[in-house]
């Protein structure tokens, strides 16, 4: 079998897009949790294809678009010292910060490198011992092992000179934050297949019971998607809840334990700011006090950082699905791909880079 | 009594270390050291003879086809990559061909080459003869001429190995109005061959995939393939090189220059199945990543099957297809039919090609 083809195949995807007109008779509002999601749903036109009382909003699942702004001037003021190597996952380089992004810092001769791999990092602390070297750990709980992986293998490397910037987000509590908000208007969800491939998916039965709601583990490609929301609507219109696994060529409901193990180690749950939508209590992963040593934030001085949002960008709301980009008054004119007033333009998985870069055409 | 070698005795200036192994900064001095890298490296290969008078400039003949009439097209390219030797090619065939190809998407035969070099303080002679070489190798089989060039000597640290820079020109009949511009609705869109090659196979020998990809760049000459379309095909209007940038970015630029809206189906992309897999794994769409022997044509449609079949008679054309159509709504806008049967934008390429994160 090969990875790709067979689910972009177009005769699954019309068969799955036949079955959604026929089976959908009143309006419903469905969520992708994943920024990935939101970008194969535009890039393929799915939204396009779907009846007309089927509507998407897209979700918070953007890693780049939720780091606050204060942990991003962290980054900057980290990158721009001297004897400093940081590195990043290459998503991160053009999210602007108050005033700058790492590239800029780069330009000015920063040492700002991209790696695949946290554990390219470790690599270049390991060759540079005279460097500091620091990794920007972003992501979801998809990167949470090899972020931790990298810890322990600088700790197993007697490394001193290797420490991690995190960010490190949790799906289910923005679930949480998203459908009790008294705004809220989605309906169900598919939930993101590569978070629920490490964590599984055992946390989501009791938020569709609390919230009376169908939860769909759903993939990225195509076929994947539509199927997704193909269970989605099979329930909403029913008039049942609860959690369906639609990606079980790569879920399972316990998820990667050995990884869950290891991140516990490392990690502890804590609150955490998501940038546009505020705290959210027990969102987030910080690292344990006994690796402190590997901590930039207590590694360096970043006291003086002082954040300065854009006034105009409403990236908050459109992560928690209350408006979508094209309702923002500077999308595509005071706010682009290279002129970003917020987080969501520039990723790869953010909602308004999305429709900037496949559907700004649409009228 | 004439003496070979001059008798040492007592303290003497030494003798100066002559260097053959490696460049020094004496090799940019203008001086005799400077003559003989021309001599040994660069003459002794390209054999050309306007620039085997050694002047200053190349002096050069019109083709006899030309008497007096058509135009030149001219371009001047610069090229730096790392590593410098890739599956499929090195820095001198990309100098070469980059620019051949650049003055051939005229409709034109290149005829003159100039080549600049920037060379860095300690870089190897013996590797920096392997370039030269095979750019012979790539202007004979182009069949331009290299007729001038300039050698300088950059300080260690200051250029990184060698830098070369090529100007080219062609000559264009007459007949021919072929560019960006020109394109028309109800014209189709032709590619040569697969997308992305080069871009990959160049970041596999940099290491940066993190996993072995069995796959080489595409560069070639194309100005064959050029004038064997335009024998069957003689009201080409657009002829480009989808290279920095991608397909993605040429067809932008060709629809707005043109104010015509460009139209490909998915399904219709060549892509080969490493290239796609390095994509998926990284994030990338091969529309954006670099070809070095590709070219994109955009003709009537009357001559599209005529076109297509020149194309898959080249060496460089085997993968030709038409891949979509030119319309007037939208102008300036690059448009694709999914594969499951949506719409959807093909913008340019921004900045540089980021990979994400999961």
């Amino acid at each position: 079998m090969q990875f790709t083809k067979e689910f972009r195949n177009p005769a699954l995807a019309k068969a799955a897009i036949n079955e959604l007109h026929r089976i959908t008779t009143r309006d419903w509002v469905i969520m992708e949790i994943c920024g990935g999601q939101t970008h194969a749903i535009m890039q393929y036109g799915i939204d396009q294809l779907l009846p007309p009382q089927i509507e998407l909003v897209h979700g918070p699942g953007c890693p780049v678009c939720v780091t606050p702004l204060e942990l991003i001037d962290k980054a900057l003021a980290i990158a721009a010292q001297s004897d400093i190597i940081f590195t990043s996952y290459g998503d991160m380089l053009r999210v602007p910060g108050s005033h700058d992004d790492l590239f800029s810092i780069r330009a000015d001769g920063g040492d700002v490198r991209t790696v695949y791999s946290p554990l390219d990092a470790v690599k270049i602390a390991q060759e540079n011992p005279d460097k500091e070297v620091v990794f920007f750990a972003i992501g979801f709980e998809t990167t949470a092992p090899a972020n931790v992986m990298s810890i322990i293998q600088a700790k197993n490397l007697g490394l001193t000179n290797y420490s991690i910037l995190v960010s490190q987000a949790l799906v289910p509590p923005a679930m949480h934050a998203i459908l009790g908000s008294e705004n809220n208007r989605v309906q169900g969800f598919l939930a993101a297949g590569h978070v629920c491939s490490i964590m599984g998916y055992w946390e989501y039965p009791p938020i569709a019971e609390q919230y009376q709601i169908p939860i769909t583990v759903t993939g990225f490609e195509p076929v994947d998607i539509l199927n997704g929301i193909l269970t989605t609507v099979n329930q909403l219109e029913a008039g049942n809840i609860g959690v369906t696994n639609s990606y079980p060529r790569v879920v399972n409901e316990q998820g990667n334990q050995p990884a869950q193990k290891i991140i516990e180690t490392v990690y502890q749950v804590c609150d955490r700011q998501w940038r546009g939508i505020g705290l959210i209590p027990q969102s987030g992963w910080c690292l344990r006090n006994e690796f402190d040593a590997f901590n930039a934030e207590k590694k360096f001085n970043l006291s003086h950082i002082q954040t300065q949002e854009s006034p105009i960008c409403i990236a908050g709301q459109i992560l928690q699905g209350f408006k979508k980009p094209d309702q923002c008054p500077a999308f595509g004119k005071e706010c682009t791909p290279r002129t970003p007033l917020g987080a969501t333009m520039v990723s790869s998985e953010g909602a308004c880079a999305a429709y900037y870069r496949f559907a700004r055409n649409r009228k | 009594m004439t003496l070979d070698h001059p008798i040492m005795q007592g303290p003497v200036c030494p003798m100066p270390k002559i260097h053959t192994e490696k460049v020094v900064m004496g090799h940019g001095s203008g001086g005799r050291m400077s003559q003989e890298l021309i001599r040994d490296i660069f003459q002794s290969q390209f054999n050309y003879k306007p620039l085997m008078v050694g002047n200053d400039f190349g002096f050069v003949n019109l083709p006899e086809a030309a008497n007096l009439s058509g135009h030149l097209s001219i371009s001047t390219d610069m090229h730096m990559v790392t590593p410098l030797f890739f599956p499929g090619g090195d820095i001198g065939k990309l100098a070469i061909c980059g620019t051949v190809n650049d003055v051939a998407m005229s409709g034109g035969k290149p005829l003159y080459l100039t080549a600049g070099f920037i060379l860095e303080e300690g870089f190897r002679m013996d590797i920096l003869s392997r370039v030269v070489a095979s750019m012979k190798a790539a202007a004979e089989e182009s069949g331009i001429q290299i007729v001038a060039g300039d050698t300088k000597v950059a300080e260690r640290g200051s250029a990184d190995k060698l830098f070369i820079n090529t100007s080219g020109i062609a000559w264009v009949p007459d007949h021919l109005q072929i560019g960006g511009q020109y394109a028309k609705p109800g014209d189709k869109v032709i590619v040569s061959g697969t997308l992305g090659d080069h871009g990959i196979a160049v970041l596999g020998a940099r290491g940066d995939l993190g996993f072995e990809a069995d796959i080489k760049s595409d560069i070639a000459p194309l100005n064959h393939m050029i004038q064997e379309i335009l024998e069957v095909a003689p009201n080409i209007h657009v002829f480009r090189d989808p290279t920095r940038g991608g397909l993605g970015t040429t067809l932008n630029e060709i629809a707005v220059q043109s104010q015509t809206s460009i139209w490909i189906n998915e399904n219709e992309l060549p892509v080969n199945p490493v290239v796609q897999a390095a994509c998926e794994m990284l994030g990338f769409d091969p529309l954006y990543i670099a070809n070095e022997g590709k070219l994109v044509t955009i003709c009537p449609a009357e001559e599209a099957d005529a076109a297509l079949e020149a194309m898959q008679n080249n060496q460089y054309g085997k993968n030709a297809v038409i891949i979509g159509d030119v319309r007037e709504s939208d102008p300036g806008r690059v448009l694709l039919r999914t594969l499951i049967g949506g719409t959807r934008l093909v913008d340019s390429l921004l900045g540089e090609i980021l990979p994400r994160i999961c």
